[in-house]
């Protein structure tokens, strides 16, 4: 059975369509790419997935059980099956590393004090910030923000974690750590979805590549279909713009 | 020498007046500007006009007028008893803090990013959970530099309760104009209202420091 399974996701700005039905799903520990040119609605994909945007109609099935857009407990019980990271790490600024890190876990009761924060403590180790834990958000470089954005993700142990460009806010000689982090987290069986310009990444990390255009799947397959053999000749001009920039 | 001391006394009685002005303004419209704020905030756009049409009527008019209105007002079209002039003064003030401060709050809040509330929502958070734990800090630290030259203002604007007959510090010094032509007693209560800001001025620099740990 799959963890993720979403079927016929649409969705609108008032008369703009921006995901004009989206079909996929994910077998546990599978690691999804999706690429694409801007304006193409993955932001807006992801949005849905984690409940931030409400689509117009279709369905989001984790491990067999079909998630409803009910009230606003409803929701959040449909978003702790999520997780997501952002292009802008969105830390709390007046937390330390480690406070970003318990505090969901600790306001949902997910254990005691010390669960919580030896549990916590371990993640920081894993995303290479054990000597950070004290420090605020504003000491740290993006690179290290963005891998406290991942620990606080993964402390609620979500089914499925999201990036949205995790790397496109930072310098080019910080990507590669947060990059790194991403790989490693797959070996741990996570399921992810990444959306994502590094193609190189995609190519080595994911299991599936998506390629979307214009609110809808172009293409999907492994990554040696998509960038080796892309069916599609969207893809194929996107895939060779995407190589030469200028 | 005698006299100063007679006098002290005297601006000192009606600094008290206005230290009780001054605190218990703050007391009532501190929390009074927040539900102000939602309202000027909220999504149902008639709980919005309504909020800030009276936050604009309040802001644009001027303050002695509003104590006047409060003190006289319900006399006059309702035939109802006067109220204190403490009273009308305290509320006067309250209501006209209270929607200076909404305005500051409000400013706040929308300065937060839209970020940090996401970040919340995706963990999971209820919104009661994210305003308190992740952004009233945040916001109380933005309007901590406008709250302090409101509050400053305050000080100053208690002054206009002797408007309504409120014997603060300033009718104090002006009663020693009529009853023995003494100008300087006036010009003293310069100090009373100087020290009492400098007071808060370092009060809110304090405050100021301790917020300092984070940025954002
Ligand atoms: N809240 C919104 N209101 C109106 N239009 C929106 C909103 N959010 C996104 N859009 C529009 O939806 C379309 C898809 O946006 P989206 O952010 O999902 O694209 P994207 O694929 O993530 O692009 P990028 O690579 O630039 O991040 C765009 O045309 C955008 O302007
Ligand atoms: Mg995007």
């Amino acid at each position: 059975m799959p963890v993720l399974e979403v079927t016929q996701i649409k969705k609108s700005f008032g008369s703009l369509p921006v995901l004009k039905g989206i079909d996929f799903s994910l077998e546990q520990g599978q690691v999804l790419a999706i690429i694409g040119s801007s304006g193409s609605g993955k932001t807006t994909l992801l949005r849905c997935l984690n409940f931030l945007e409400t689509p117009d109609s279709g369905e989001i099935t984790v491990n067999g059980q079909r998630l409803l857009w009910g009230n606003e407990a409803q929701i959040r019980k449909n978003r702790i099956h999520f997780g997501l990271v952002f292009q802008s790490f969105n830390l709390f600024h007046q937390y330390t590393v480690l406070e970003n890190v318990t505090l969901a876990p600790t306001l949902l009761k997910r254990g005691t004090k010390e669960e919580i924060r030896a549990n916590a403590e371990q993640l920081l180790a894993q995303v290479g910030l054990s000597n950070k834990q004290d420090a605020y958000p504003y000491q740290l470089s993006g690179g290290q923000q963005q891998r406290v954005a991942i620990a606080r993700a993964l402390a609620l142990q979500p089914e499925v974690l999201c990036f949205d460009e995790p790397t496109s806010a930072l310098d080019p000689e910080l990507t590669g750590e947060v990059l790194r982090v991403i790989r490693s987290l797959k070996s741990g069986r996570n399921t992810m979805i990444v959306v994502t310009h590094e193609m190189e990444f995609a190519k080595c990390v994911a299991d599936v590549v998506i390629y979307m255009a214009d609110g809808k799947i172009e293409e999907i397959g492994t990554p040696e279909e998509v960038f080796d053999s892309p069916r599609s000749e969207k893809t194929r001009t996107f895939l060779r713009g995407a190589h030469t920039k200028f | 020498m005698e006299l100063f001391g007679t006098v002290s006394l005297e601006l000192l009685r009606g600094f008290g007046q206005t230290l009780e002005i001054f605190f218990l303004t703050l007391a009532f419209a501190i929390p009074l500007g927040l539900p102000i704020c939602f309202g000027s905030m909220s999504k149902f756009l008639p709980l919005r006009i309504l909020t800030r049409s009276i936050v604009w009527v309040i802001r644009g008019t001027p303050l002695m007028l509003q104590l006047i209105v409060v003190f006289f007002g319900p006399g006059l079209l309702f035939s109802l008893p006067a109220m204190g002039r403490k009273e009308a003064v305290i509320l006067a003030f309250s209501i006209n803090y209270a929607c200076y401060f909404s305005e500051i709050y409000r400013g706040g809040i929308e300065s937060i990013s839209k970020g940090q509330y996401e970040a919340g929502q995706v963990l999971g958070l209820t919104q009661t959970q994210i305003f308190f734990r992740i952004i009233l800090l945040q916001v109380v630290k933005r309007v901590l530099p406008p709250m302090g030259n409101e509050i400053i203002t305050l000080v100053k604007d208690t002054s206009l309760a002797r408007v309504i007959a409120v014997y603060e510090v300033m009718w104090m010094g002006e009663s020693f104009i009529k009853s023995d032509g003494l100008i300087w007693p006036m010009f003293y209560t310069a100090v009373f209202y100087l020290l009492f800001s400098g007071v808060l001025t370092v009060l809110f620099d304090r405050i100021e420091q301790k917020l300092d740990y984070f940025r954002g």
